[in-house]
């Protein structure tokens, strides 16, 4: 059974007509310690066949370590989301449900389109970030 | 996005105990920047910049070379 259902599928396909670059979606997971992990690659692979400009590398977090590491990426479920040759280092862990879903897919079109909706303002004085910040968004189910 | 020097993670905790606690998340949505910044809830975008420059300016080591 589809995890994402006929109408979301046809909300998303109109969301994805926004899409202008392609969109890697790099998921880890691994069926055997952690068959949640499985429900996330699933998930992620049913997205991303909603659009020729997206496109799922699915990954075995035990089997392909090296990727995983060089993505930075230390806990499964995890979801990279790419630009077509550019990693801006978006990451989304755990099984991206209700308001997490929507933000993973307001991910794929900040990505695709360029366009992350802060102000000029914000742009300029992010321009000026003397150095790296990781921010963690913490969330529960909704 | 817009810097090469952010990165972000967005969180599902219920499979993180672990980082729940490490993080002390009682209440969602809380968001930590760097090591030593955090807030709960939503905040307008001039907040969030002021948080994430206040990481900045905390963050260990010296200044990256631009």
């Amino acid at each position: 059974m589809a995890l994402i259902d006929e109408e979301t599928a046809a909300q998303l396909k109109e969301e994805f007509a926004r899409l202008v670059n392609p969109v890697r979606l790099a998921v880890f997971s691994q069926a055997l310690a952690d068959p949640e992990s499985e429900q996330v690659r699933r998930l992620v692979e049913e997205l991303g066949a909603l659009d020729p400009r997206l496109s799922v590398e699915s990954f075995n977090f035990v089997l392909d370590k090296e990727k995983a590491e060089a993505m930075g990426i230390s806990r499964i479920p995890a979801i990279a989301v790419l630009g077509a040759d550019k990693d801006y280092g978006i990451r989304f862990y755990g099984l991206p449900t209700g308001y997490e879903f929507g933000s993973l897919v307001d991910a794929v079109l900040d990505v695709s389109t360029g366009e992350s909706g802060l102000s000029p303002e914000t742009k300029t004085a992010l321009e000026g970030l003397a150095r790296p910040v990781h921010i963690q968004v913490f969330s529960t189910p909704t | 996005m817009e810097s090469d020097r952010i990165t972000a993670d967005s969180v599902e905790v219920t499979g993180y105990p672990d980082l729940a606690r490490q993080y002390r998340v009682s209440s969602v949505p809380k968001t930590v920047l760097g090591d030593a910044v955090e807030f709960v809830g939503a905040q307008p975008e001039p907040s969030l910049l002021e948080h994430v420059q206040d990481a900045a300016a905390r963050a260990e080591g010296g200044l990256v070379e631009s």
